[in-house]
């Protein structure tokens, strides 16, 4: 855990972190860890869909996808194989939930995979983890084990007669595999780039089979949802983007970390009463609600909820729930850099305004953050992203160029400001010079 | 109750104002295309699976802001399609620029400038001018293998090369490494390519990323003369575009996709042409001069042989006469003309390599039996007996493949080795030569379940064994087509033409047949031995007499040095004619180059026969081909197709060959991809590959 819980937060998912050795079975059967997929077993498959349907639950890698509806999009009567995918390659900056999630409690995870395993009638699952989260794969490893010998996995689970196998995967270091497509490339071997939609991966996925792939937090979600019931998870939020989430909040705010809120909680009250607000004395510039994919925030647009569909509507999107707190002594043209930097490193190549786009942004960028070039440089900066944005092949590209085009026509007065300043810096150096 | 309504058979839509009608599941690139309206595109290319990675097809589908790749969007019901609205011609101007941010511009000396797509792409709708002013990404350039080399700078990463190789070819020898900006094109294995050379990567790259070594930085596209013309290499026929500038080949390649072949190659027809300008081709006449070989003049080395000819015909002496695999048919039919009429010998052969004779006999009385190089594509199933497609007919291997990715038809591989068929085949079985037709039975009851099937089979069933393999095939009750497989450019054409002691023209026994090739090298005492583009006695010498030695040929061949007198002769590249291929089809050979001193055998012969006062015709290319038609059973083709470039077909399947063919005549030379005969050793570019033929089909 990175910081002390917050009173006003709601642990559902979180329950059982701080419990001694939360991570081992013991603990987690302690707490009715597998209770859920033992009453999954009972309902069926179908009462399971229903169930995660009435929870309206919503994706929580992203894309924030009704999860039920997907599950429902998975023949599961296909003869293919069907597959069960953990999309664990949390590397969304500014996110850093899934982590503690594996770390505290991996058996929520497990149960839930088990749950959809179950569910879609999958003998295979795999849980594809970040390349950088190698320490994780030791608690995944144990955890599974155990959850092997306890016959919540493996051949015949609960005298059901049903097989599930699940495997940990790791990733080599590429924020494109947490795309699921290229996830499931390069889970299958090959280069993690995304791979062509339709067909979408519920029908053709892994080895051309159906798969269900979900966000870490997405299956620890439905662990509890099944065990609970959907509408003491649905509760929590509005009608639409049910429940809990783990938001991560990050940057001037005095206690920044990761709290579970109902997703009914607003903006100003997660940063004020929760992470404590600004440090004493500053004022808000911006806030990054989203990810660092989501367009920027100005302060007079903060007031918004944090649910999905009140920030698509403020223009902006929910994403991973990485919140990024900008006050008065952040300079937004290193923090455009700073963004544009993480995509052109991270842009996998296949497509051309996504590889071009932000290699040529990032070269603007740098310029500008030297406080050379001009306002034309600024403009093309807002041109290119507008270029690139809904052109490329996936939404990295779109990540890239829409808080990219956000902090540009927002805080064109920042580039401005930063632009004269160096210009009057050089001018003085040439008097003195003179002089 | 659920009602089922048949599916639609026709689409509507609007494109740019239009009311259009398409089939369903059209592309809308591939309609756009159909319209005559260009949607431009780098990575969609017909017949490869779909990229959408270049994002320069991106159309705007129902007013959507959001525009969509044309070379992955079906065309549906209603839809409305604008590929010239202000957004999408925005698009595409922003893609193009996006692009020459890293493209380097050194167009001025880019092999592909002239004819790059990139260049055209951004003269037709780039912008003015250039927005970037920072350093652009540059890697230096690299050689993948002696024949190609790649500039990462000039890649924009279409991923056709990929494509074509892993698809196209099954050899996979490509990929991609690293990301974003960095990613490049490299081999799969390691630093260096292990492949079959082809050059299909480099001809399918639309920007001078992929270039050859024979090629690169020699000359400016602008500068060539194209002539279409037949390779002179194998006998699968493929039609290539030489490009020549001041009498040289500078390069081949079948850009246009004229031809059986479209717009494959294998190594030799890509890059195999550079015999035609090695050091040591002859370009004057030789005559044994105090027991050494001497250039000597046009008219004296005629004049000798006229009258040695003429001295032992009157005499009564024994002739010999061994033709070629690789001369026209016009030049195979003079010739026999020429032995039988002029000289009145019927002693005349050549290396025979597959036993199509006994093939046309087994068929007789049955109409469309013998495959044509469509069907290759076409069959729903092939059978491949003893022979390893992708080292000796590279075209067929191609065209199955194609088939099977296309149109999943069923392959079955019997063969006695593993063979590149084996990775997709329906069943494969390892069985040695002369054993095919009795493990034939195992499969009998899988091959009858098949709707139609391709028989191709080697050099290993012959004789017997062709008509047990018909009469197995026969039995299937299913329709079959066959095809006897053959080595050269014109191995057919010798048989067509009555190259052999037993047949004549349009396979007519004749009355008294003369002796083989191997008769002819084996004590046979012959007079006069006369050896027209072949090289029997490279690795054997004749035993009994010694005759008087006449050779033809390009090289002075370890046949040509033991000749009294050598002519020297024009390649398939310098001389105009008919061959034809594997598959029956007769194509035109077109004049591209010439090199000084040489004659094409046709006009030797005229020359010979004009010396010696015989009368047998006009020896133009286009006499003796009309007399062909006549004459040849099967050979009155259809004119405008071959003087198109076209391939036309022959069908000579129509009653009984009442001869026997010797098997043991036949045999194949068994060359790889890398080699092809006698000529092998006058090719630069294919003794710079390595040799490495079972390499080719390691499991990557």
């Amino acid at each position: 855990m990175f910081n002390q819980p917050s009173p006003h937060e709601v642990k559902i998912l979180t329950r059982c972190f701080g419990v001694e050795n939360s991570h081992r079975i013991d603990a987690s059967l302690a707490h009715q860890g597998y209770d859920g997929l033992k009453k999954a077993i009972e309902m069926g498959a179908d009462a399971v869909i229903n169930e995660v349907k009435a929870s309206a639950l919503r994706g929580r890698g992203g894309a924030g996808f009704p999860t039920g509806l997907k599950w429902s999009f998975i023949p599961r009567t296909s003869p293919k194989p069907k597959y069960i995918v953990c999309n664990a390659d949390e590397s969304e900056p500014g996110t850093c939930k899934d982590r503690l999630l594996i770390q505290n409690d991996p058996h929520s995870l497990i149960e839930g995979i088990a749950i959809a395993g179950f569910t879609m009638n999958s003998n295979k699952g795999y849980i594809y983890v970040r390349g950088e989260y190698r320490y994780l794969i030791a608690i995944l490893e144990t955890a599974i084990a155990e959850a092997y010998q306890h016959n919540f996995l493996g051949k015949n689970i609960q005298g059901t007669g049903w097989d599930f196998d699940l495997y940990v995967h790791s990733g080599a270091g590429a924020y494109e595999c947490g795309e699921e497509s290229a996830l499931l490339n390069s889970l299958e071997g090959k280069r993690g780039t995304p791979r062509l939609k339709p067909p979408f991966p519920a029908t053709h996925g892994l080895y051309q089979s159906p798969t269900l792939v979900n966000n870490v937090e997405s299956f620890c979600a439905v662990t509890h949802i099944i065990r609970d019931g959907a509408a003491e998870f649905a509760k929590h939020g509005p009608e639409k983007s049910g429940g809990t989430r783990l938001m991560c909040i990050s940057g001037h705010v005095q206690r920044p970390g990761v709290y579970e809120m109902p997703l009914s909680t607003t903006l100003p009250f997660l940063m004020n009463e929760v992470a404590g607000g600004l440090r004493p004395g500053r004022t808000l510039k911006a806030v990054q609600p989203g990810g660092s994919s989501s367009p920027i925030l100005l302060p007079e647009e903060c007031n918004v909820g944090l649910d999905f569909d009140s920030l698509a509507k403020a223009g902006t999107m929910a994403g991973s729930g990485g919140i990024v707190v900008l006050d008065d002594t952040a300079d937004i043209v290193s923090y455009a850099l700073r963004i544009i930097s993480f995509y052109q490193h991270e842009s996998c190549g296949w497509c051309i305004p996504c590889r071009e786009g932000t290699t040529w942004l990032k070269k603007i960028l740098e310029r500008l953050d030297r406080g050379e070039g001009s306002m034309k440089d600024v403009d093309l900066v807002g041109e290119l992203a507008k270029n690139m944005f809904g052109r490329t092949f996936c939404a990295l590209g779109d990540a890239a160029a829409w808080p990219t085009g956000s902090i540009v026509k927002k805080f064109r007065g920042e580039f401005e400001t930063k632009l004269a300043a160096h210009q009057a810096k050089q001018v003085s150096a040439e008097l003195v010079m003179i002089g | 109750m659920a009602t089922t309504t048949a599916p639609p058979t026709v689409i509507n839509a609007k494109l740019n104002g239009q009311d259009i009608q398409t089939k369903p599941g059209t592309l809308l690139i591939n309609l756009t295309k159909e319209l005559g309206i260009e949607v431009p595109a780098f990575c969609y290319y017909e017949g490869f699976t779909l990229q959408a990675a270049c994002r320069m097809c991106l159309v705007q589908v129902n007013n959507s802001p959001k525009l969509l790749p044309g070379c992955t969007t079906m065309v549906t019901e209603g839809m409305v399609i604008e590929t010239e609205s202000p957004l999408v011609v925005e698009a595409r101007k922003s893609m193009l620029e996006f692009l020459l941010v890293n493209h380097p511009l050194d167009c001025p000396v880019c092999d592909k400038g002239g004819e790059c797509e990139l260049q055209d792409m951004v003269f037709k709708y780039g912008a003015g001018e250039s927005r970037f002013v920072d350093i652009k990404h540059h890697e230096p350039e690299r050689a993948f293998s002696p024949v190609v080399y790649y500039d990462p700078a000039r890649c924009i990463l279409c991923y056709r090369c990929v494509r074509v190789c892993d698809e196209g070819y099954g050899v996979n020898a490509l990929g991609v490494i690293n990301r974003g900006v960095h990613s490049e094109i490299a081999p799969n294995l390691g630093d260096q390519l292990n492949c079959d050379e082809c050059g299909a990567c480099i001809d399918i790259c639309p920007v001078g990323a992929l270039t050859s070594n024979t090629y690169r930085y020699k000359t400016r596209p602008w500068e060539l003369k194209h002539v279409g013309t037949t390779c002179a290499h194998c006998s699968n026929g493929c039609k290539t575009t030489l490009g020549v500038r001041n009498d040289e080949i500078m390069r081949a390649n079948n850009r246009d996709s004229s031809g059986l072949n479209e717009e494959f190659l294998c190594i030799k027809g890509r890059f195999g042409f550079d015999f035609n300008h090695h050091a040591e081709r002859l370009q004057s006449p030789l005559m044994r001069i105090d027991g050494q070989l001497q250039p000597v003049s046009w008219s004296k080395a005629l004049s000798a042989v006229a009258a040695k000819f003429l001295e032992v015909k009157a005499a009564g002496g024994k002739f010999g006469v061994i033709g070629s695999n690789r001369t026209s048919n016009e030049e195979n039919y003079y010739l026999q003309k020429f032995a039988r009429h002029g000289l009145g010998t019927n002693n005349i052969d050549h290396a025979r390599t597959g036993d199509v004779v006994t093939l046309v006999d087994a068929l007789s009385g049955k109409q469309g039996k013998l495959a044509t190089m469509a069907d290759l594509y076409q069959s729903k199933a092939a059978l491949v007996i003893g022979s390893d497609l992708s080292q000796q007919h590279p075209l067929l291997a191609y065209e199955l493949r194609r088939n099977w990715r296309h149109h999943q038809a069923r392959i079955y591989a019997m063969t006695p080795g593993p063979v590149r068929e084996d990775k997709y085949a329906a069943m494969k079985a390892r069985v040695p030569a002369g054993q095919e037709i009795a493990a034939l039975e195992g499969w009998r009851d899988q091959l009858a379940k098949e709707g139609e099937l391709l028989v191709l089979f080697g050099d290993s069933v012959k004789g017997e064994a062709v008509r047990r393999l018909v009469d197995f095939g026969e039995s299937l009750g299913i329709p079959v087509k066959y095809v006897a497989l053959v080595d050269y450019a014109n191995s057919r054409g010798a048989i067509d033409m009555g190259l052999t002691p037993e047949l004549l023209p349009g396979f007519v026994p004749s009355q008294k047949p003369g002796l083989t090739m191997p008769d002819m090298l084996d004590g046979a005492d012959l007079d006069v031995l006369w050896i027209v583009g072949a090289n029997p006695l490279e690795r054997r010498s004749l035993t009994g007499k010694r005759p008087f030695l006449v050779v033809q040929d390009l090289f002075l061949t370890g046949t040509a040095s033991e000749a009294d007198v050598v002519f020297p002769a024009a390649s398939a590249y310098e001389k105009k004619g008919t061959v034809t291929n594997v598959t029956g089809e007769v194509q035109r050979l077109s004049a591209a180059v010439k090199t000084m001193g040489a004659k094409a055998d046709l006009e030797i012969f005229g020359l010979l026969g004009k010396e010696m006062g015989l009368d047998l015709g006009i020896w133009t290319a286009d006499a003796v081909f009309a007399e062909i038609r006549q004459n040849v059973r099967a050979y009155n083709v259809t004119m405008p197709i071959l003087a198109s470039g076209g391939a036309a077909p022959t069908t000579p399947v129509n009653g009984r060959v009442n001869v026997e063919m010797r098997p043991d005549l036949i045999q194949s030379a068994g060359d790889t991809l890398f080699t092809s005969g006698s000529m092998t050793k006058y090719s630069q570019v294919l003794n710079s590959v390595p040799e490495r033929p079972g390499q080719l089909y390691k499991p990557v």
